[in-house]
């Protein structure tokens, strides 16, 4: 699944795409943040506060327990601040 | 009529009420954002969703269509670099009278506020920061739910 990131996300990660397999059981968008932070401080550090996190699957914004199965493109990014 | 763009350069706000006028409805509603020198702003930049974007600001467009059976609506946002006292956004809406339009024209601003995945870090000089998202839009754009 390719991830991406905007924003502050971004810059805490420093990069704007990588490309992750997640396991079986990790189901939804809460599982995968869950998951990533696991596996790397800096994921931790950017995911650390929830709310200030929001989510597209397949560029449809979704909540946290949407489920990831199928989507090919999963973008996490700060709530949106435009006009 | 829908159109949406997002573009780095300024755009001819004349030009662009003018392809709504040649509808021939009898009102034409205009918003413009502009960079506000709050506290010591001196620029900001904008970040997008390429893709997203695009759709999101035409699935607004769609909704203020139906909604108050507009003849037209634009909705251009600039992304980029932009210094205090530029244009950011436009938002016009062509109804065939003035309260349709100008409600339509609040209804897009206030929805794209919170819908559209764009975001703005401040500069002051050489810092830069971004912006927090505000309680008071959401708050603002639920009057429209």
């Amino acid at each position: 699944m390719r991830l991406v990131y905007f924003a502050r996300v971004r810059e805490a990660l420093g990069r704007d795409v990588e490309d992750i397999d997640f396991p079986g059981k990790v189901q939804t968008v809460a599982e995968a943040l869950d998951w990533l932070a696991s596996q790397s401080p800096s994921h931790a550090e950017a995911f650390a506060d929830r709310s200030k996190l929001r989510f597209a699957l397949d560029q449809r914004m979704v909540k946290a327990d949407a489920a990831i199965s199928g989507a090919s493109e999963f973008a996490i990014f700060p709530p949106v601040t435009g006009g | 009529m829908i159109r949406v763009s997002i573009q780095t350069e300024a755009f001819d706000i004349a030009a662009e009420a003018a392809m709504l006028e040649r509808l021939g409805v009898g009102a034409v509603a205009t918003f413009t954002g502009i960079v506000r020198a709050d506290d010591g702003v001196t620029a900001i930049e904008l970040e997008h969703y390429p893709g997203m974007t695009e759709a999101s600001l035409s699935d607004i467009c769609e909704e203020a269509l139906q909604r108050w059976g507009l003849a037209g609506c634009t909705i251009i946002h600039r992304v980029g670099r932009m210094e205090v006292g530029e244009p950011i956004v436009l938002v016009l809406a062509a109804a065939a009278h003035r309260a349709a339009a100008l409600e339509a024209c609040a209804y897009l601003i206030d929805r794209l506020k919170t819908d559209a995945p764009f975001w703005k870090k401040e500069y002051r000089d050489a810092d830069a920061v971004w912006v927090e998202a505000k309680a008071s839009d959401t708050q603002r754009a639920t009057r429209w739910d």
